[in-house]
């Protein structure tokens, strides 16, 4: 497991990208924030692409850039899948990954070329030319190619966002599962909010060519206001819990959190496994007493931690707890004052079934484990 | 009257294809170059590159009767270690023609390692391709049919010189006598029927290398990226 440790500048007109922070060798860590904040830029210096670059960039004690020392891309071991995919025109999809194979350094492969057509069923698509290929096939091709090449650090730039959500939805699995099987740490650059929850361990989130909250998916986007960083998303929560119910017929599933249990659409799971739980702040409403005669499938007993107006806006965020966990609302101030809302109350938080954004975990990630 | 000598039409062949194969080597950096700098100097090479394009035949080869002549550094130095002139001479076509046909090898080029661009050669270093590597195996390659153009039109464009060589190689029979100075010369003496089949002849070469090269782009079309 070797981190990467980056601390650089990057100048361009009218723009600064001033970045400090080590990402650990293992897992994958989204790099997250709007266009234009210099996500993609970060990305291309760690790949070596950007040669306008300041400062220092050190793959454990391996340097890529140092002053006047740079380490030129090939030279660095680093795979790179680019939003646009660039297969080569001129090679089948076969001849694409032995361009790959036949130039891999020669480290102790801990899997085989068979290993990545079966992971990314790649089989199938041999024989083909790459302008015959759907979206979704020209990124498995893209990613199965750079692990041929055998990195030892993937970086992946908006891999999915050329595709429409049902591709999206197909593919993710494959992405989710490469540190596992490969042993390979991702950097993962996206500004979807739902491929950092459904994908990534880690979280470092970018606003204006600076680092505005680093750490792990749940807590980061639990405190981070995701205003800042990207107007269109909110801030939200992830909570996390266990299939305890499947309702085949009303195509619904209940998962518990911990003693209170909430009604999602479907997750196609079995009974037992985790999952988390999005839940945007905007989406949930407050209530003082259970109503009734009302859609929402969720009505949970929760305690008010914290109220935080925002300033020039007619909205505040409510910080809640729901079975030690925590969960956000956005709600009027008029609605806080005609309530009478304050800090430590019990109130009752409303979410419809329909506005979780779900994601499957392995079992065996502890460190992201709910409550039992 | 009668058939014309071949010998000037072997000649211009020969001649063509050393010109055109020297300039794949020479015009292959000099387009790279061009496509990829950020230099301010860029204007400056495309402009000279450019340069045997609007100038008369005439101009470039007087400057190079002057640059080439043994009175003239170039020119001199090359006769005191060969011991012969670079004027009126095969070598001194060969270098007039490499000029002269330079930005039919260069500007088909630069366009194709352009269209190609810098994305691929990104996608082949993260696989580990050397810079040297990620050219011949993923830029020359889609950028074939640009090769293609630039060779053929370097080739025709040779083939079809006449002030250049005139000026600097003159009218020597097996050394400096090209097919148009030939044609040139069975006008001037009335032999039009010599004058014609070679024309003839040149018009038809000609035409069905075009033919071939425009009929396999069609058949067997070179994925070049995004051109």
């Amino acid at each position: 497991m070797t981190d990467l440790s980056a601390d650089l500048r990057v100048r361009h007109p009218g723009f600064t990208l001033e970045v400090s922070h080590v990402f650990p060798g293992q897992g994958i860590t989204a790099l997250f924030g709007p266009s234009g904040c210099g996500k993609s830029t970060l990305l291309r210096v760690v790949a070596g692409f950007e040669r306008g670059a300041t400062g220092r960039v050190a793959f454990g004690e391996e340097i890529w850039l140092d002053g006047r020392r740079f380490l030129p891309p090939h030279r660095r071991g680093v795979g790179y899948v680019f939003q646009d995919a660039r297969l080569f025109p001129h090679l089948s999809v076969r001849g694409n990954l032995d361009y790959a194979h036949g130039r891999a350094a020669a480290r102790a492969a801990r899997y085989s070329y068979g290993d990545v057509l079966d992971a990314l069923d790649l089989g199938p698509l041999l024989a083909r030319r790459v302008t015959d290929l759907s979206g979704g096939e020209t990124q498995r091709v893209a990613i199965g190619r750079t692990l041929l090449a055998r990195p030892r650090l993937l970086l992946m730039d908006e891999p999915l966002a050329a595709l429409d959500t049902r591709r999206k939805g197909a593919i993710m699995p494959y992405i989710r599962r490469l540190p596992e099987v490969f042993g390979v740490p991702v950097i993962y650059v996206t500004h979807a909010l739902e491929e950092v929850t459904q994908l990534c361990d880690r979280i470092v989130a970018l606003s204006e060519g600076r680092i505005v909250a680093a750490g792990g998916v749940a807590e980061t986007l639990e405190r981070l206001d995701l205003a800042e960083v990207q107007g269109r998303f909110e801030a939200g929560a992830i909570l996390t819990g266990r299939i305890v119910a499947q309702d085949r017929a009303l195509h619904l599933s209940r998962v518990d959190l911990g003693g209170v249990q909430v009604e999602v659409p479907q997750i196609a799971l079995a009974k037992g496994a985790q999952v988390r739980l999005r839940v945007r702040a905007r989406d949930v409403a407050l209530a003082l007493e259970r109503p009734r005669g009302l859609s929402m499938r969720n009505c949970l007993e929760a305690r008010l931690m914290s109220i935080t107006p925002e300033p020039a806006t007619a909205f505040a965020e409510v910080l809640l707890d729901v079975a030690g966990q925590h969960l956000r609302a956005r709600i009027t101030r008029a609605a806080v004052a005609d309530l009478g809302l304050a800090g430590g109350q019990a109130v009752l938080a409303l979410i419809k079934a329909v506005s979780f954004d779900r994601q499957a975990l392995p079992r065996d990630r502890s460190a992201d484990a709910g409550p039992p | 009257m009668g058939l014309p000598d071949l010998g000037p039409l072997w000649l211009t062949i020969r001649l063509a294809a050393i010109a055109t194969m020297i300039l794949l080597v020479i015009g292959t950096p000099v387009a790279w170059w061009l496509a990829f700098t950020r230099s301010r100097l860029k204007p400056a090479v495309e402009a000279v590159t450019a340069l045997p394009l609007v100038l008369p035949p005439t101009v470039l080869g007087f400057y190079l009767l002057v640059f080439l002549s043994p009175n003239s550094a170039l020119g001199g130095v090359w006769l005191a270690a060969t011991g012969t002139t670079l004027t009126f001479s095969f070598t001194g076509l060969v270098l007039a023609s490499v000029l002269y046909s330079l930005p039919f090898m260069v500007q088909p080029l630069q366009g194709a390692f352009e269209s190609v661009g810098r994305a691929p050669l990104e996608a082949a270093a993260s696989l580990g391709a050397s810079p040297r590597d990620a050219f011949f195996s993923v830029a020359a390659p889609m950028a074939l049919r640009g090769y293609l153009t630039a060779t053929v039109l370097s080739f025709a464009h040779t083939l079809g010189e006449f002030g250049v060589v005139l000026m600097v190689g003159g009218n020597i029979p097996g050394r400096t006598k090209v097919v148009s100075i030939q044609i040139y010369e069975e006008v001037e003496t009335v032999n039009y029927a010599a004058a014609h089949s070679l024309a003839a002849l040149l018009l038809a070469f000609s035409f069905t290398v075009l033919l071939a090269v425009y009929t396999l782009n069609r058949r067997f079309p070179v994925h070049a990226g995004r051109s």
